[in-house]
């Protein structure tokens, strides 16, 4: 059956709950934005043929968004299971 | 699959099965075709037989439960909801036309993959876990429980309608496209092969038959991207990984822009925005594709299939991760196709009918369906190529004088490649299934806005199970054969209404959405007045800009609409909420609960 928060712990739960949302958020606008403000000075740099301002728009910054969809899920989980409302 | 826990807990190995069994029909057409079987047959065998798949699993999962046929009795497992979604959200447009539009654009294309990906991060932390928590068969349903009334759910019907009937004639269109070039069936008699491909999965089955639908989907159209362009790797540079080889390729092509002088004054490959406009509109349209991805109903609906609120946060990095495989080898594919432009093609001696036939056959190929042009004409063969060119007094093939359609740059690897027919037999079959399964979800989407939130909630609340579902199958049909008979009309601008479906959901519904659940004090009357703000400033500036001759505000192209729409609707939604009451204190309650996810979800049907 369902935990019953208390208001207080409810507070909490949803101010870590915004915390994770607000780094979440950030990470993905600097690889959404910030790092292709760059990208003439990131294409000096060249790997494997790839300038890496291309590179970041092509598949770095989609890497990035997979690899921080399955960490918040898991960070989000976390902070579910502190407060013992994550679903059994 | 009437024994729904067995088919649940052994989907590994049917949908291993259903893999094998492909790749094993592949290789069987790929034998047919050696034996001397005409490639007519094999476009036909292939498009049949999947068609047929669908098919079977459709009618396999048909139902007569209401859960069932709305959220797929919510028992899909993060992994697969993560693969019905990528068949959901991959569309013809992200089968053919990326590639292509890469091509054409090169760098500032990549606003379209970044925006198409970068999205479902949205998706995943402000959206989709709290309307799964909160139970809702549709977004409407949201808008109107959130905002307590039919007034809310009606605007958010209407947006819903906007969005999704653009975005299904375009999806209608491209299965014509693709049976008529492939099959050499009539467009018209096309698209009505595609719509009963597409209502015999959705028909009796509702979600549950397009989800699994949508898997087996999936499985076909990432097979048909990847294979040819892995083959070309192979061949071109020695390993079959072109996502990582081609990076060599584009050396290549910046040493071929600097040293061939067919390339004189052509755009580079490469060249990122040179100006403040162009990086406005690089980044505008980033922005209004991810806000857009993250409002559209028929993607957010998916996630409200899963059995919980963690497995709905988990499904959405399964779902970028598959979509994430094309999207990561589209310019791969635009890269090969432009190494093989400029270094077989341009430069070309035009000057003699045996000079020209040298060209690769495949110019030839697709000159002939209209898709590659050279000197202004058709490259339809030699002679034809020859003419136009002495009428333009043009002896060396420039950029200038060449162009591709951009459909083709897909299409034509196989050929680039010269791969056997059954590989391109292979990409249609791709190519229809992508379009079939996003059709398949949005008409799901509209049909049962149509049947739940306005027959249901609105009409006639007290309807029997069976009356809902009856009702709901009739509709289907109705919006299926009307976007069937809108699409061979051949509406113009199909890609253009399907790109302002992005900006009109971003700014129509993101808003309300977003603060009904992170911002309390949302009130009805501010997230009314939100939506329409949102949507009437982004549809003013769409169809004035378009149809009206008015000028581009601060130079951005009308497919970023939403970049005006979204802060209007944000800012009239915060500002006519704190001048309006307060929610009630059961609202409030309502939107805490919504935060947690343990506990039934809020809306409650009964079976």
């Amino acid at each position: 059956m369902a935990k019953q928060l208390t208001p207080e712990e409810a507070e909490r739960h949803w101010a870590r709950s915004k915390g994770l949302m607000w780094t979440t958020l950030s990470v993905w606008f600097v690889f959404s934005f910030v790092i292709h403000f760059f990208v003439d000075a990131l294409n000096e740099i060249v790997i494997i043929g790839f300038p890496l301002g291309w590179y970041m728009a092509a598949q770095g910054s989609l890497i990035v968004f997979v690899i921080l969809c399955f960490w918040f899920a898991g960070a989000q989980n976390r902070i579910d299971e502190d407060f013992g409302v994550a679903e059994d | 699959m009437s024994n729904g826990r067995d088919f649940t807990s052994n989907l590994g190995r049917i949908y291993g099965t259903y893999t094998g069994g492909f790749i094993g029909f592949v290789i069987l057409l790929a034998v047919l075709e050696q034996v001397g079987v005409p490639d007519r047959i094999i476009g036909y065998l292939f498009v049949f037989f999947t068609i047929g798949v669908y098919a079977l699993i459709g009618i396999l999962s048909r139902t007569m439960q209401v859960s069932e046929y709305y959220v797929a009795g919510r028992k899909v497992p993060a992994l697969y909801n993560g693969m019905a979604t990528a068949a959901d959200w991959m569309s013809a447009a992200s089968f053919i036309a990326m590639a292509g539009g890469l091509y054409a654009q090169g760098y500032s294309y990549l606003s379209f993959v970044l925006g198409w990906t970068g999205g479902y991060v949205l998706v995943a932390v402000l959206i989709a876990p709290y309307l799964r928590k909160f139970g809702a068969y549709t977004v409407p349903d949201f808008l109107g429980s959130r905002y307590g009334g039919n007034f809310a759910r009606s605007i958010g019907i209407l947006i819903l309608f906007c969005c999704s009937f653009s975005y299904i004639l375009g999806q209608i269109t491209g299965t014509g496209i693709i049976a008529s070039r492939f099959l050499g069936i009539d467009f018209n008699i096309a698209v009505f092969v595609g719509l009963v491909g597409i209502l015999v999965c959705s028909m009796l089955g509702g979600m549950r038959a397009v989800t699994w639908t949508q898997v087996a989907q999936y499985i076909v159209l990432i097979i048909a991207y990847l294979v040819p362009v892995v083959i070309l790797s192979a061949q071109q540079t020695g390993v079959p990984l072109p996502q990582l080889m081609y990076g060599s390729v584009l050396q290549e092509i910046q040493n071929l822009e600097a040293t061939k002088p067919a390339l004189e004054g052509a755009k580079a490959f490469m060249q990122t925005p040179q100006n403040g406009t162009e990086a406005a509109n690089f980044f505008a349209l980033i922005l209004c594709l991810m806000i857009g991805t993250a409002s559209l109903p028929h993607v957010l609906m998916r996630f409200f299939t899963t059995p919980s609120v963690r497995e709905a946060r988990r499904s959405v990095g399964w779902a970028l991760l598959f979509i994430f495989l094309l999207y990561f080898t589209a310019p791969a594919y635009a890269t090969f196709a432009k190494f093989e432009v400029y270094e077989n093609i341009l430069g070309a001696e035009l000057g003699t009918l045996a000079a020209i036939q040298e060209l690769p056959r495949w110019v030839f190929i697709y000159g002939n369906i209209d898709l590659v042009k050279i000197c202004g004409a058709n490259a339809v063969d030699a002679q034809a190529v020859l003419s136009a060119c002495q009428a333009k007094g043009v002896t060396m093939l420039d950029h200038a004088n060449f162009s591709i359609a951009s459909d083709t740059v897909v299409i034509a690897t196989p050929e680039i490649a010269g791969l056997p027919y059954v590989i391109a037999g292979l990409v249609a079959a791709g190519g229809l299934a992508a379009a079939l399964s996003t059709a398949d979800g949005l008409l799901l989407a509209i049909a049962n806005a149509l049947s739940h939130d306005v027959y249901y909630r609105m009409i006639d609340p007290k309807a029997s199970t069976a009356r809902r579902l009856v009702v709901a199958r009739i509709l289907l049909i109705v919006v299926a054969v009307l976007a069937a008979a809108v699409a061979t009309t051949r509406p113009g601008g199909i890609l253009a209404l399907v790109a302002w479906a992005f900006s009109l959901a971003a700014a129509g519904l993101f808003p309300a959405l977003v603060m009904g659940v992170w911002w309390k004090r949302t009130t009805k009357e501010g997230a009314i007045a939100g939506m329409i703000a949102g949507f009437g400033v982004t549809l003013f500036y769409l169809i004035m800009t378009r149809y009206g001759g008015m000028e581009l505000w601060f130079g951005i192209a009308n497919i970023s609409a939403g970049i005006f729409g979204i802060p209007v609707a944000f800012l009239v939604t915060w500002i006519v909420s704190l001048m309006t009451p307060a929610p009630s204190k059961e609202m409030q309650d309502f939107v805490d609960a919504m935060r947690i996810p343990s506990g039934a979800t809020l809306m409650e049907e009964k079976a």
